[in-house]
């Protein structure tokens, strides 16, 4: 009898919203990089100042972990990302915070290769497959930055996927697969690095791709036994591009026709999250129960596991995941705001910014819930939901002392009750959009608001709670996380008064 | 129910240096400027001062923390100095420990003084602070006009008030103070503005423009105060007595349960409810003569207007926009000029504010003197519309 099915049982997907338009920025450079002119072409996502890998890889997982409460059942976590923000400080610790995982959890940070991501995936398949867990959470995600006027600008993109991996509800069998593991080193980012630096693409693509990943395709097809042609959607992240790819699949006699979207035209490359999010964009468009997919991700050699849809695929539909990521863009074509987002540009932030951003850590952990995963109060004597959360309630006809549970806000729906735009102080992202956002079930809580199309805001508006950097503390080095609400751009946004019209 | 403090307190002198960008001064300058003439209006000499109050709200700007910046600046003669600090309402607050040292018997005479240098940070707007270390890991890096601006949004939206209505009420609530600006001396700004500079300003914080926010001014002002005996018995007539004084501070219920609708001040309504019983004031749109409000902002004061119970909910637009609180109008507000006129020294506003109260009821108040004020009101706010301190005072006639 077959080995216990295991597999993947769900996915989600964040793209940024902002798509900073190719042609903005060979425009801009075409004084110095006038070679880039033939590029202008599509759009590439662009993280807002707030967001970075980690924060990313948060926003994938809440896509595929649904806004239920409970998540004890997730027992492990592997992320993979060549952006972590923190050498030395576990980030996966601080998603498995933000997404308020059980502390029982196993969670590891995979890093340093473009293959981080398929790596994380198959540490979980192995994890599940040894019984040391039962429902791992991947999620893969990376923030590079690019120096202006480099390839790299504009063939790069910023987002994150997720995956669980688990043996009931599978919606894609997890058949085998393979890693080569090759010091060919076609980039490097030397650990002071900001930067990639790389080498002639040619032999990259003749001696790297060409020859490394046909070898790494072959042995995952021998080790599970599935025929070249059984293979019905080839994932391989490339800048070369859809042809490339299609001869690389001959050659291993896999349709060409199976090669399925690199995303360039409309997100560009995620770096170490690529495969992943090229996978969860092919499981939402392309795949079919039965069908057998190949996922490769190449670096200092090459990844490579074989998946066979089940009919449970079905189960995913609601999941915004990537194809949902990327039909909620917002073009953008000031790409002097790309480089001042990503620290390229030395502008002017006024006195207000030379306040100093440290972080009291002993503060952070004490309140550690309430800071990183939003977690509030709920008495349960009255049922009054507040935050933070304190020892005696708020309640003004019962300050109940000692009676409060915690209560989860991120995932509550809510509404703006007051709000400003505020020119004075200090942001990256003027004018500094703040408010009272108050919830639907009760509680509310001033916040900064992010992602804002300046002139659609008002009293009554639905926000979405995302997790963001607050602060980032740069003569030490750390970052602040904190949560923001998005204000929802509806037909029906309405304000009582009927004042968002105006 | 305790007695209240009506009539048991008389102010024997009052002093507000001149406000403004005082790049000529530093705080202790400015304090002694307020003393000095402080001492010459009450007739006394330093050694008749039993205890003073000091307020001051930012030490980080040249002050200092503690009692002795107030000492050594004015030579005191080693008299218990006590430092206050209440956020904006931090003046009110200083005269109040005074106020309750004599009616406690404990001091004959004693000194309120409040002082902030906020013109040595190299930009403008207040200086930006860290409060503490928890707070900003999560609250927004905001500014008080974005704060404060908030009331406009969630005032629209319960009162069905259009931008435009709102931002032209707010725009006269401004141009009514510089009115009133234009002729004190002693104001940081004294130009009268047309409505239509207000309204093409640039945008500090939606909606609140330029105009719409008070200055930011370098400033000092003192009390002193004994029992209306002593002060008859230093050869005094025409006495101000304090008929009031209330502190109401927000306990979390604003900012975190779901009863406040952002449009209003509860403290305000509070305090003014409780002022008002102590005062014996029963009916204040009538009974009040005037009053110096915490106009840090435009919309600030047309909420407080309502918070005070001097217009009806909703109605502080009509009555802004009727002339109600001008200068000829039935309840002259902010008639020295108000926070928009002498800009903000955060611990010595109430100060000023009861310094303006005093003068005009002793008929002292020049090109500004309002015809027989009998009492005056004082409302002295600290901190944001979702979490703040406030202070109602009420002062008199002696007798009124």
């Amino acid at each position: 009898m077959a080995q216990q099915s295991i597999g993947l049982t769900g996915f989600g997907g964040y793209i940024p919203r902002l798509r900073l338009q190719r042609k903005a920025v060979v425009q801009a450079n075409a004084w110095v990089a006038p070679n880039f002119a033939g590029r202008g072409k599509g759009e590439r996502s662009m993280a807002n100042w707030d967001e970075d890998s980690v924060t990313m890889a948060v926003e994938a997982a809440r896509d595929l972990l649904g806004t239920d409460d409970d998540r004890s059942h997730v027992d492990a976590l592997f992320f993979g990302s060549t952006t972590m923000p923190f050498n030395d400080r576990l980030n996966a610790g601080i998603i498995s915070a933000a997404l308020t995982l059980d502390e029982n959890i196993r969670a590891v940070d995979v890093a340093s290769t473009q293959r981080a991501g398929t790596s994380a995936l198959m540490q979980a398949l192995t994890t599940v497959k040894a019984g040391e867990a039962k429902n791992a959470l991947v999620v893969a995600s990376d923030h590079r930055k690019t120096r202006a006027a480099s390839a790299q600008e504009l063939d790069f993109g910023d987002g994150a996927a997720a995956l669980s991996v688990g043996t009931e509800n599978v919606i894609a069998t997890y058949l085998g697969g393979t890693s080569l593991t090759i010091d060919f080193v076609d980039h490097f980012r030397g650990s002071t690095d900001d930067f990639d630096y790389n080498w002639e693409e040619r032999w990259i693509r003749d001696e790297g791709y060409t020859k490394i990943v046909p070898r790494a395709v072959k042995a995952a097809l021998a080790e599970t036994n599935v025929p070249a042609g059984d293979i019905k959607h080839f994932v391989l992240p490339t800048t070369f591009g859809v042809k490339f790819v299609q001869q690389l699949a001959k050659m291993s006699g896999i349709a060409p026709e199976t090669v399925r979207d690199t995303l360039d035209a409309n997100c560009g490359e995620t770096g170490a999250a690529h495969s992943l999010v090229m996978l969860v964009h092919t499981l939402q468009k392309e795949v079919k129960p039965g069908e057998k997919i190949m996922v490769l991700h190449f670096g200092g050699g090459c990844d490579v596991m074989i998946f066979e849809a089940t009919d449970k695929l079905a189960s995913q539909s609601g999941k915004r995941g990537i194809v949902g990521s990327l039909a909620q863009g917002t073009p953008e074509n000031n790409y002097l705001k790309f480089l001042t987002y990503n620290g390229l540009v030395e502008w002017e932030k006024g006195m207000r910014a030379e306040q100093d951003k440290k972080t009291a850590l002993t503060t952070l952990y004490r309140n550690e819930d309430m800071l990183m995963g939003l977690v509030g109060g709920r008495c349960t004597e009255t049922g009054v939901v507040q935050f933070p959360r304190s020892r005696i309630s708020v309640n003004p006809n019962k300050h109940t002392v000692d009676t409060q549970e915690p209560y989860k806000f991120a995932e509550r729906k809510a509404k703006i009750l007051s709000w400003s735009a505020d020119f004075l102080s200090f942001s990256m992202s003027p004018p500094n959009h703040y408010g009272m956002v108050v919830f639907d079930e009760g509680g509310r809580i001033m916040m900064d608001f992010t992602d804002v199309d300046q002139g659609t805001v008002d009293s009554g508006m639905e926000v979405r709670l995302v997790f963001r950097i607050k602060d980032v503390d740069e003569k030490r080095g750390f970052r602040k996380y904190f949560w923001k609400a998005v204000p929802v751009v509806s037909a029906n946004a309405n304000s009582k008064t009927g004042q968002a019209a105006e | 129910m305790a007695s209240g403090i009506k009539d048991k307190v008389a102010i024997l002198g009052m002093g507000c240096s001149k406000f403004g960008e005082r790049w000529d001064a530093g705080p202790e300058e400015l304090m002694v400027e307020a003393y000095l003439e402080a001492m010459q209006d009450a007739g006394i000499e330093p050694t008749q001062i039993d205890a003073a109050w000091f307020s001051t709200h930012i030490d980080e700007t040249g002050t200092g923390k503690g009692g002795t910046p107030l000492s050594l600046a004015l030579r005191l003669p080693n008299i218990a100095v006590t430092r206050v600090e209440n956020f904006c309402a931090g003046g009110s607050e200083a005269l109040r420990g005074a106020v309750y040292a004599v009616a406690s018997g404990a001091a004959d005479i004693a000194l309120a003084l409040g002082v902030e240098k906020l013109k040595d940070t190299g930009y403008g707007g207040l200086p930006v602070g860290n409060a503490g270390t928890l707070l900003p890991q999560w609250a927004p890096t905001g500014s008080a006009p974005g704060n404060f601006a908030q009331l406009a949004s969630a005032y629209r939206d319960k009162h069905n008030v259009s931008k435009e209505d709102l931002k032209r009420a707010i725009a006269h609530v401004s141009i009514k103070s510089h009115a009133n600006g234009a002729l004190n001396p002693k104001a940081h700004l004294q130009k009268a503005i047309t409505e239509e500079q207000v309204m093409n300003a640039p945008m500090i914080a939606e909606p609140l423009g330029l105009f719409d926010c008070c200055g930011v001014s370098d400033g000092a002002a003192a009390a002193i105060v004994t029992t209306p005996e002593i002060a008859k018995s230093l050869g005094k007539h025409n006495i101000v007595t304090v008929k009031a004084m209330q502190l109401s501070v927000s306990n979390g219920l604003e900012s975190q349960h779901n009863s406040w609708d952002g449009s209003y001040f509860h403290t305000a309504r509070i305090a003014a409810k409780k002022a008002y019983l102590e005062a014996g004031i029963q009916n204040p749109r009538d009974e009040v003569s005037m009053m110096e409000v915490h106009d840090c902002f435009s919309i600030t004061e047309l909420v407080t207007m309502e918070d005070l119970f001097i217009s009806a909910e909703g109605q502080a637009v009509k009555d802004v926009m009727n002339g109600f609180y001008d200068a000829d109008g039935k309840v002259p507000c902010q008639i020295d000029g108000g926070l928009k006129c002498f800009g903000h020294p955060i611990g010595a506003s109430g100060l000023r504010m009861a310094y303006e109260m005093y003068l005009q009821l002793q008929g002292r108040a020049g090109a500004r003197q309002l015809k027989d004020p009998r009492i005056g009101l004082t409302h002295n706010l600290g901190g944001g519309p979702s979490q703040n301190v406030c202070s109602v005072t009420i002062i008199g006639a002696h007798g009124a």
